[in-house]
């Protein structure tokens, strides 16, 4: 009943979207004069010519492993969760909260604390639009959209009035305190003779966002829960005639995705700035959208699809330091990404799978007999 | 507060809820059509960019002038001045900004409609495409840091005083009212006001907008009934790209003078909460705009609220206001708002 070979649809189509967006993204950079190849040639040196350059695409890609495993969980589900952002902006809070008035006697223990309630804020976030629509059928592509913003208007509105330390100019909290830091990687792997990863801030978080691929995917594929979800994603009618409970679904599903949208913080807050500023989420809430439906909803696809995207943001800035090509460039290619593997997925299935149909009929039909 | 003061507050409410009216009518087509579209905002960003940018150069070359000038001698002037706005930059302006967003608007009829992909994630990708490519080009044909340079007063939607506004502005009351509240805006202002009573006009009293909303509630009726769905669905996203093109211009080359990177913020989805506040109908669309203008006017003159409540507010709150409004509605304590039923879905024709 396939039409296609699996690896056709998991590594074939992805294959081919992504190079129709470098196509178009190389169109656009030649339209405005500069030369396609030579941007590529700085963005990977930029980005994976050295380790200090490593250490800013990990840090990113940190980032976006969170995003991504939170939109991709909640798409198992069927559910479009759009409010990465918000829900990454609250998991800020929490960690600022945490790490500002509890005194932590080490870093371990710290991070432990911020990333719990890093997880207990996001997910908290998300519970809201879950319940309207589990219970109220508000469509939750809208209320998640409706709550970035209501997101960003209360942190703005914490840190400008509340957080803000005495005499502060710019709305941010203080830095936290010196306990608190967690190690980067420059702390982990330089040694005494060579200093590695200097000044990057890639750091431990990456390896907790490594093992994240590894839970959501036992979740998924090898617990009930998991089972639940993906058959509750599947239809939900047959789910519930199975005895799965659709509000269930939907708040669990929500809760997990928020609290992994909000495990970013521990990246961004306490791995690089070190206190909580405006806007710290920049964007990466929506690029887990890029990064989930790349990945093909599969934790590892996240993992490479959030490596490449922190080579992008990492080559961009580079692009954006060296030439003419605005740090913009680097969204635009993250639109044609999003186009491509997400909205226009038919416009590349539907020819392959005609090819692999036909490929599959020709040595089918019966042989006239022989003479 | 005094009339002066309210008549100022009332002004840029207008001013400011044009925009959002716009593109809630235009999301009102597309989404009783069937065919969700979170991707308001790109549409009106790329429009604004265009717009702008072709105004800026057309500028250079302006015929206008003179042209006023010659039929000022015998029509009143607001006549001459919307006579001879055809051959004025801004008018070249707003039609490259409609054609930008007609571009946009064709993509995602042909990502949700003719390949049947999935509608949210097309209008996210958009988003972002016009907010990156706005930036990117812009920075390749002007340099100036992703804007284009201020449009003088030739290249924009200039106010037009509405006839007897002089004569009649020394009448207490109904003088200001007129002259400065009713008068003095643009003419897309007029435009925008009169699409509401065309939209109702064209939804609920013409064949076209009875197939229209048929085919965002029950698609496979109209294709039953043989009529296209493809066409009339296109025909819904070509109108939305329309009027997001108009609300893109207003804000680059009337309410602002130029493009500046990121300028619509977030009006698109302010636009897509008053068109769920407004239950999908165009009158209630009017209403919510204004209400949703008159708190950005207010958000930007917050000492005349404190001065007549004798309290101080938040502007975070009245920022998030129109949001968490929408979300009340939306979860049906308050009036529920029904969406159109087959909203969001690819209509596949049974084989």
């Amino acid at each position: 009943m396939d039409k296609m070979p699996k690896w056709a649809d998991v590594i074939l189509i992805p294959v081919i979207s992504l190079l129709l967006a470098a196509i178009l993204s190389a169109i656009v950079i030649l339209a405005i004069g500069e030369s396609p190849v030579e941007a590529v040639k700085l963005m990977v040196t930029g980005s994976l010519g050295s380790t200090y350059g490593w250490g800013y695409t990990l840090y990113y890609a940190t980032n976006f492993i969170f995003t991504g495993l939170a939109v991709s969980i909640a798409f198992h589900a069927r559910i479009f969760n759009i409010g990465g952002e918000g829900q990454a902006m609250l998991g800020g809070l929490g960690v600022a909260l945490v790490c500002i008035y509890i005194p932590w006697p080490h870093w371990s223990l710290a991070l432990i604390g911020a990333t719990l309630a890093a997880a207990a804020f996001g997910a908290a976030w998300a519970t809201v639009p879950a319940f309207l629509q589990a219970k109220r059928g508000s469509n939750i592509v809208i209320t998640t959209i409706m709550f970035n913003f209501i997101a960003a208007a209360l942190l703005n509105y914490l840190l400008v009035n509340v957080l803000k330390p005495v005499g502060a100019m710019d709305p941010a909290t203080g830095k936290f305190p010196e306990v608190t830091y967690i190690p980067s990687f420059q702390d982990m792997f330089s040694t005494a003779d060579t200093a590695l990863f200097r000044g990057a801030p890639a750091n431990i978080t990456f390896f907790i966002a490594v093992a994240a691929c590894i839970v959501v995917w036992a979740v998924i594929w090898r617990t009930r829960l998991g089972y639940e979800l993906r058959a509750f994603g599947f239809s939900e009618s047959a789910a519930r005639y199975a005895g799965i409970r659709p509000t269930r679904m939907i708040m669990i599903a929500m809760m997990i995705s928020g609290g992994l949208a909000g495990m970013m913080a521990i990246n961004n807050v306490l791995g690089e700035a070190e206190r909580l500023v405006l806007n710290a989420v920049e964007g990466a809430g929506f690029i887990g959208i890029a990064v989930a439906l790349m990945g093909r909803n599969h934790p590892f696809g996240v993992f490479v699809a959030a490596i490449l995207f922190g080579f992008l943001y990492q080559g961009g800035a580079e692009l954006a330091f060296w030439t003419n090509i605005p740090r913009e460039m680097i969204v635009v290619i993250q639109a044609l990404v999003i186009l491509f593997t997400g909205a226009l997925d038919n416009m590349v299935r539907a020819p392959l799978e005609r090819i692999f149909l036909s490929l599959r009929r020709a040595p089918a039909q019966p042989k006239p007999p022989a003479e | 507060m005094d009339l002066q003061t309210l008549i100022q507050l009332l002004d840029s409410t207008i001013r400011l809820a044009m925009p959002l009216l716009l593109a809630c009518l235009a999301g009102l087509y597309s989404e009783r059509a069937g065919i969700f579209d979170i991707g308001l905002e790109g549409k009106m960003l790329v429009a604004a960019f265009m717009s702008a940018a072709v105004a800026a150069v057309a500028s250079t070359a302006d015929l206008s002038g003179g042209a006023i000038a010659a039929l000022a001698g015998f029509l009143p002037i607001w006549l001459a001045q919307i006579i001879a706005l055809p051959l004025s930059p801004v008018f070249l302006g707003l039609l490259a900004g409609i054609g930008a967003s007609l571009v946009f608007a064709g993509i995602h009829g042909l990502a949700s409609i003719t390949f049947k992909g999935n509608q949210l994630i097309c209008g996210v990708a958009l988003n972002f495409l016009a907010a990156g490519l706005t930036v990117v080009v812009s920075q390749a044909w002007f340099g100036e840091g992703g804007r284009t340079p201020q449009l003088p007063a030739t290249a924009r939607f200039n106010p037009i005083t509405l006839p007897g506004a002089e004569a009649i502005a020394g009448v207490p009351v109904v003088g200001p009212l007129y002259a400065d509240l009713i008068s003095g805006h643009t003419i897309l202002v007029y435009a925008g006001l009169l699409f509401v009573p065309l939209t109702w006009w064209i939804l609920f009293r013409t064949r076209f907008g009875l197939r229209l909303r048929a085919v965002g509630e029950n698609p496979a009726a109209v294709d039953t009934a043989g009529i296209s769905v493809v066409r009339l669905r296109f025909a819904a996203v070509g109108i939305c790209g329309i009027l997001c093109g108009i609300a893109g211009a207003y804000i680059a080359t009337a309410l602002q003078a130029g493009f500046i990177k990121d300028m619509t913020a977030g009006r698109g989805f302010i636009a897509l909460a008053a068109l769920i506040f407004a239950k999908w109908r165009p009158w209630y669309a009017l209403y919510a705009c204004l209400l949703f203008g008159f708190l950005q006017a207010i958000a930007l003159r917050p000492d005349i609220f404190e001065a007549t409540i004798g309290m101080r507010v938040q502007v975070q709150l009245l920022d998030a206001l129109p949001y968490i409004l929408t979300v009340i509605i939306l979860a049906g304590f308050v009036g529920k708002a029904v969406a159109p039923r087959a909203g969001g879905e690819p209509y596949v024709k049974e084989r």
